[in-house]
């Protein structure tokens, strides 16, 4: 009995294996795919991180090299218009032909005082030799600037800096700061910091030597 | 003679960095202890050979040898000698030496400690950590010498800083030096470069264990990150103090009643603060669950990048700001050192992405897990928009030709929801459980706290007809204050009714048990401190102006001052200082005599301007003289009712206890365990990558 | 005589008095702007020169050029928004704090809040591959019992079934 019992048992067994083995064990979970939106994303992922740490770099290289570079003293000088305190407006690039000092200045800087009866007095003497002085307030109140012009008897024109664009033009990094501009529009140097004779006079007299542009 | 035997120190310690930097690479890749072994040596040598240099710079500035260029620069002989040697950091040439002199104390003492238990990461954390020590010492020797001389060459119109004697030159040694910077001679001036520093540099050693994690392919091991822990721990409190005390000498120094302009030196170092907080979060969920490696891996080196960044913008003037260094050919060479941090990090970083890989498992989306991610998201999210706001005028300009500001209203808009959003989470997040948070037990743990601040808020927000927004920020402070005593009193309690114990001693082995879990809630604690601060700097913040004879007041809200009279005296450190004598009324009643003056400090010809402050627990009456009739007859005042103001400070004090409490060693027997709850995994283990 | 006099001369500064009062009334503004009156449009503007300083504690020489200047164009008449526009138009955008939300300048506040809408996708995102993650880990158990619920019907029908046979 006890081996009938024992050998049926194990047929019983043979028997719920081989169900088990033919019967679906889980159910069968919809297929989750998860290793396919992360290759996705890696692909697509590293090239950008590079393209976007690359953009800084070069923002941050653009960015170093702005903030160390002086101002602008080589090269065609930046063109503009400019419309005087008095009303007259002048256009650099009209000025073809004649010496151009272009001084920027501020009623609130102190050296600018310092050179701004030298600046007269040189406008004065060369004005009648074909020099031409334009005077470009920076960021300036329209009383203190007229204040200024009326206190050192200024007769060159003299407008305010609309927006700050010829400053940027000239990338000035402070004032006062004087450009040369010789007679075929090319810039011939800078001058930062406040003029003192016989500066200016000599470099007039050198950029007023040089020929005459041909039309 | 002296000055020689710095410079000498200084340049044999480059010579070993950088000796360091290759032998212990060329050892780690081929195999080689022996060279190893030997950088090692060579590295920790660079300590005591800066720290010889820094001495002789210090000495210099203490017998004020004038014929050093540096001592010229940041001293004279009107300053103390406290701040004559504290102006060791006051300059650029300084301030790099002092740089690279922490660091490589840092390196000291990872490679005396760390020598024998890391061996497989070790040459690599020498090769990152010494590569960048090269780097700043490379600075300091070659481009910002703090032993240079000044000379006068003949035909040249100024003078000639140079560390050795140009040709047909003569020394120049002026009669007295220029002197620190007046704003910069203040306590938190004193205490802000040094933290600071501390705290930027520490970050370089867990950077370096990240790479040599991911150079060695050990990434999956917890030993990086038990160690970067630590060391961030330390690195971000002293940013933490170096933050405040920035905030601090602004509000006291600066005299626009403000402590934060959000400028972009301000910024540099805040952005690494925000990553290194979510970074100190994340490795919590790896200790406990053991995931987000590869997220910590990614903040690691983001918020070194951020540090890196920072000091790049704040020495080139790169975006413009306030605190100007003064500019030199710096900026190149930082420039090429912060493109091959950042490539090479990138570029290592992703050639281990797969091996990164963990296995992560959820159970619900309302738990602890979930409000990390989410904390984690909010402040990457503020990073990047400070970041943003940071960069922004420079590709306006790149882009349009104009310049613009970003400034504090931007930031103020667009940070504040989401740090609104970061405070809450910072309140509901500990009561959350890991794996799953019943949602009626945290209601239920919620409910006194939410109730309890409703009414405050309401009964508050009644007698104070307002605007809307500073209602929910003084309802979000009393809620997550609430929300933390409570966190204190479930355990001093328990503790108190199952131990018999009383309050302090329940209180005391209460936080003596768990540190790390009670100094983190203390430190939330400052952190709520200091956001009351800041909702009463954003809303509550009155002025007024106005120019008065003697006898006459100026009024804001329920204060009163009277001007007195005007007196001249000349002061300390080489100043004229102009006083006015003022006697402050809060409703009628006399409170204090109180004397805002302007100092003119002669030498440097400039102008500080120095508030006079009643401080109370809830507002400090902020007083400035702006200006007087030459005569003495009448003066200009400007006062500040700054509301709420002193709860920042008090917040970066409890901060600091905080992080005391939380970085405690675990007493003895008490074991330090990396994995308090396992995490179930099933199938196959994931494979550690090779 | 006299009395009429000193009568219509106290109806006439009567007069005057009350039309000065009423004009002044008109007027709506004082004639002289207070500092805080200036203070309130400086606040919202940058020093030109000096770089991320308010106007209204800027304490250079120009800015207190500047300050005069809207302490007289408030005594003008000028509206706020009128003097800001005279700022910008004359010193450029810089002067501005905030950010403008026209044009390039709008890309500042437009990226921020793309990125927090991108967070919060990629928070969601991420979270719910963990839990489906955990719930194919739970579903791969064969041997535990409590994963009953994930074998298949048919073999819980099979196994009672065979259970049954042994009662």
């Amino acid at each position: 009995m006890q081996l009938d019992q024992d050998q049926n048992w194990e047929k019983r067994m043979a028997d719920i294996e081989t169900k088990i083995s033919s019967t679906p064990l889980i159910v069968e979970e919809p297929g989750l795919n998860t290793t396919q939106p992360q290759r996705k994303w890696k692909t697509g992922g590293i090239p950008l991180a590079f393209v976007l740490v690359l953009g800084l770099l070069g923002l941050l290289a653009w960015g170093l090299k702005k903030a160390q570079a002086g101002p602008v003293d080589s090269g065609l000088a930046p063109d503009f218009s400019l419309t005087g305190f008095d009303g007259r407006t002048v256009t650099l690039s009209e000025l073809r032909g004649q010496v151009v000092i272009i001084n920027f200045w501020a009623s609130w800087c102190p050296p600018c005082r310092e050179e701004a009866a030298y600046l007269e007095q040189t406008w004065r003497k060369y004005k009648d030799r074909g020099v031409v002085f334009i005077g470009v307030d920076y960021v300036d109140t329209d009383k203190e600037a007229l204040a200024y012009i009326q206190e050192f008897d200024i007769t060159y024109i003299n407008g305010p800096d609309i927006g700050t664009r010829i400053s940027q033009a000239y990338n000035i990094k402070g004032v006062p700061e004087t450009f040369y501009v010789d007679k075929k529009g090319q810039l011939r140097g800078v001058h930062i910091g406040p003029l003192k004779a016989p500066e200016l006079d000599q470099k007039i007299e050198e950029l007023l030597a040089e020929p005459d542009p041909g039309n | 003679m002296i000055s020689e035997i710095g410079l000498i120190a200084l340049s044999i310690a480059f010579l070993f960095s950088v000796y360091g930097t290759i032998g212990s690479a060329y050892g780690g890749l081929r195999n080689r202890p022996a060279w190893v072994e030997s950088s090692r040596n060579a590295s920790l040598l660079v300590f005591p050979l800066l720290s010889l240099s820094v001495l002789v710079v210090v000495y210099n500035l203490y017998v004020l040898d004038l014929s050093q260029a540096y001592v010229a620069d940041v001293a004279s002989r009107a300053m103390s000698t406290f701040l004559r040697v504290t102006a060791l950091w006051g300059g650029q040439q300084g301030s790099i030496l002092f740089w690279a002199w922490i660091m490589s104390g840092f390196v000291a003492i990872v490679l005396l400690r760390k020598w024998e238990r890391d061996r497989e990461l070790i040459p690599y954390v020498i090769a990152v950590s010494m590569l960048t020590t090269t780097f700043f010492v490379g600075v300091v020797v070659f481009i910002t010498n703090p032993f240079a001389r000044l000379w006068h060459v003949p035909g040249a119109a100024d003078l000639t800083t140079s560390v050795f004697q140009p040709i047909n030159a003569m020394p120049y040694i002026p009669e007295d030096g220029q002197g620190l910077n007046p704003l910069l001679r203040h306590f938190g001036m004193i205490g802000h470069p040094p933290t600071t520093y501390i705290g930027f540099t520490g970050f370089v050693i867990p950077f370096a264990f990240a790479m040599a994690a991911l150079i060695t392919g050990k990434s999956q091991e917890d030993e990086w990150i038990r160690t970067s822990r630590r060391w961030t721990l330390v690195a971000w409190i002293f940013l933490t103090i170096g933050l405040i005390l920035g905030g601090r000498w602004a509000y006291d120094v600066l005299g626009w009643g403000g402590f934060w302009g959000w400028d972009p030196v301000e910024n540099a170092m805040f952005m690494p603060w925000l990553t290194g907080t979510a970074f100190l979060h994340s490795v919590m969920m790896t200790e406990k669950r053991g995931m987000l490696k590869r997220w910590n891996m990614v903040l690691i080196i983001l918020t070194y990048a951020l540090t890196v960044f920072g000091t790049f913008i704040t020495r080139t003037g790169v975006i413009s700001s306030v605190h100007a260094f003064s500019k030199s050919a710096l900026g190149p060479a930082f420039f090429i050192f912060i493109g091959l941090t950042f490539i090479g990090s990138l570029s290592l970083l992703f050639s281990r992405w797969d091996a990164l890989k963990t296995e992560h498992q959820l159970e619900s989306f309302f738990s602890r897990e979930a409000a990390f991610v989410l904390q984690n998201m909010l402040f990457l999210a503020i990073t990047f928009a400070v970041f943003w706001g940071t960069v922004f005028p420079l590709l306006s300009e790149l882009f349009t030709g104009t310049k613009i500001t970003v400034g504090p209203p931007y930031f103020q808009k667009v940070t504040g929801p989401l740090f609104f959003a970061l405070v809450l989470l910072m309140g509901i997040a500990p009561l959350f459980a890991w794996r799953k948070q019943a949602a009626h037990s945290l209601g239920r743990a919620m409910l006194l706290p939410l109730a309890a601040s409703l009414g405050i808020t309401a009964i508050w927000g009644y007698s104070h007809r307002m605007h809307p927004a500073p209602i929910f920020g003084l309802w979000l402070v009393s809620f997550v204050l609430l929300t933390i005593l409570t966190e204190f009193w479930k355990g001093v309690r328990a503790r108190m009714q199952g131990r018999g114990e009383n309050l302090f001693l329940a209180l005391s082995r209460l936080i003596g048990r768990n540190h790390r879990r009670y100094g983190g809630y203390v430190i939330h604690l400052g952190v709520v401190m200091i956001a009351l601060g800041v909702i009463g700097d954003a809303y509550f913040k009155q002025e007024t102006q106005g120019t008065l004879t003697a006898g006459q007041s100026l009024t804001v809200a329920g204060y009163s001052l009277r001007f007195e009279g005007l007196n001249s005296y000349p002061g300390t450190d080489g100043r004229e200082v102009i006083e006015a004598d003022t006697t402050l009324f809060q409703n009628g009643q006399a409170v204090r005599q109180l004397k805002p003056r302007r100092d003119f400090f002669i030498v440097q010809e400039q102008p500080v301007t120095v508030p006079a402050v009643y401080a109370t627990a809830g507002t400090d009456v902020y007083i400035l003289l702006l200006g007087w009739q030459d005569d003495g007859r009448s003066a200009t005042f400007k006062i500040y009712i700054n509301s709420l103001i002193n709860w920042v400070w008090a917040g970066g004090v409890i901060m600091m206890l905080g992080t005391l409490v939380a970085a405690w060693p675990p007493r003895d027997g008490q074991k330090e365990t990396t994995y308090q709850l396992r995490p179930q995994v099933f199938g196959p283990q994931p494979s550690t990558g090779d | 005589m006299k009395r009429k006099l000193l009568f219509i001369l106290a109806f006439v500064l009567a007069a005057s008095l009350l039309t000065v009062m009423i004009v002044n009334a008109q007027d709506g503004q004082p004639r002289i702007p207070t500092d805080d009156e200036v203070n309130a449009v400086a606040k919202k503007l940058y020093c030109p020169v000096c770089p991320n300083t308010p106007l209204d504690v800027c304490e250079t020489q120009a800015c207190k050029d500047w300050r005069a200047q809207i302490r007289d164009q408030l005594a003008a008449g000028w509206s706020e928004q009128q003097i800001l526009d005279y700022f910008v138009q004359q010193y450029g955008e810089r002067v501005l704090g905030e950010p403008q939300r026209s044009g390039f300048t709008s890309m500042v506040w437009v990226l921020p809040l793309i990125a927090v809408l991108s967070g919060i996708v990629i928070v969601w995102q991420v979270l719910r591959s963990w839990r489906l993650k955990r719930a194919e880990q739970v579903s791969s158990e064969i041997s535990t019992p409590n994963s009953s619920d994930r074998i298949s019907k048919e073999l819980q029908a099979l196994v009672e079934k065979e259970l049954q046979k042994f009662d």
